[in-house]
């Protein structure tokens, strides 16, 4: 058994995190930490793990070794503190942005300078579908961001074929949930202002563009908006090419993911969910990717629960790869329907 | 049993039983409703959508 411990262990990823350790057959819960919430019960802040594990959270500065460690904290903390935390575990897995740029002029135009840019060349951007490989070799990992997630694997397939390339205009719309958001409240996740809204979330220039881009090799254009959901993102890419075939689509998309695990063509002519739905993926570390065509335009649809396939349930993925376990360990769930 | 394109996504679809000439059968990636337009070899062709009849 590998020992894994949750530094961030109270915010929603850090609970979906602990989720899937207590569930895994490889992985034993090590340390959970919090600085807000030490001494109490892991289950006082996540309750749906009565009775899966009587762990308490312990304070960050008394961390522990351990074989892989994830840290699920918000921006800024893991940039500072990676060089202390590897020496605690052989295998790290970052889920906060703070080493996903290749490039730290990209952290003085995205976030702050960053403090370690050294570091940045050892991290691996966590995404299986495309760097599985380097993965497998990884200490350091940083697991994707969840629009970012939801975006790259939509487009990718467009990418590799060559249907879309660098010269042409593509338009990203993104509709977020409010656990993406984090568990932290403000005003605006206040239920009386979130409940309901359609609200464009950072219109022009979201964190996760610069992921997109770095991966994809695209120009994108992308608006987030947040939307009445819990847990789910759905992106949707618009290209603007001409004399695309849908034949052509079909081989790109099962070129790109007809192996993958954890990536699902959905496109069909026939049912209610013809094409990738947040819904449908919820609980699961799958992403769903469709596409439709027409004379001038190819759209491209995605769709991911934030918190699995665009957070934790990549990250686990991502180290069952670097362990060499089954890559699929812990993560067999397959949703529900009707939900 | 063979297997023959999908004229609309070009999966293989491989039916489990003994398929006749007209009998329609979807396609397991896109929906496609097919009819088998022959079975020596086996080809399929994509079905007409049924038109809505008005009673007129």
């Amino acid at each position: 058994m590998t020992e894994a411990t949750v530094i961030g262990g109270s915010g929603y990823t850090g609970g979906e995190l602990l989720r899937l350790i207590v569930g895994h057959p490889q992985l034993e819960l090590g340390q959970v930490t919090s600085r807000s919430k030490e001494r109490r019960t892991v289950t006082s802040v996540h309750p749906n793990l009565r009775g899966a594990t009587d762990a308490r959270f312990v304070h960050p500065d008394d961390l522990e070794d351990t074989d892989l460690l994830f840290t699920a904290t918000p921006h800024g903390y893991t940039m500072e503190e990676m060089p202390r935390l590897r020496d605690h575990a052989d295998t790290v897995v970052d889920l906060s942005g703070d080493f996903r740029l290749d490039d730290p002029a990209g952290y003085d135009e995205w976030y702050d300078e960053h403090p370690n840019p050294g570091m940045l060349d050892e991290a691996v951007y966590g995404v299986p579908e495309l760097y599985r490989d380097e993965i497998r070799d990884a200490s350091l990992i940083a697991a994707a961001g969840c629009n970012a997630t939801a975006s790259i694997l939509a487009l990718h397939p467009l990418v590799e074929s060559g249907i879309v390339d660098d010269e042409d205009d593509v338009v990203l719309d993104v509709k977020a949930s409010s656990s993406a958001g984090g568990a932290s409240a403000n005003t605006a996740s206040h239920h009386a202002e979130r409940s309901r809204v359609v609200r464009p979330y950072a219109p022009t220039s979201h964190r996760h563009q610069a992921e997109i881009e770095q991966e994809t090799g695209l120009d994108v254009n992308m608006t987030v908006h947040a939307i009445e959901m819990v847990r789910g993102i759905a992106a949707t890419a618009h290209a603007l090419v001409e004399g695309v075939e849908e034949k052509e689509l079909w081989k790109a998309y099962r070129g790109a993911y007809g192996d993958e695990p954890f990536v699902r063509v959905a496109k069909s002519r026939r049912g209610v969910y013809r094409y990738p739905e947040p819904k449908v993926v919820e609980g699961t570390n799958y992403c769903d990717v469709g596409f439709e065509v027409s004379d001038d335009r190819v759209v491209a649809f995605s769709a991911v629960d934030n918190m699995m396939k665009g957070s934790a349930g990549m990250a686990v993925q991502s180290a069952n790869i670097a362990l060499g376990y089954d890559e699929g360990a812990g993560l067999g769930f397959n949703g529900m329907h009707p939900v | 049993m063979t297997s023959a394109e999908c004229p609309v996504c070009e999966a293989e679809v491989e039916p489990e039983w003994e398929v006749e000439r007209g009998e329609i059968i979807d396609c397991g990636d896109c929906g496609a409703e097919l009819e088998v337009a022959d079975t020596e070899p086996l080809e399929y062709i994509e079905a007409p959508e049924l038109e809505e009849d008005w009673g007129e």
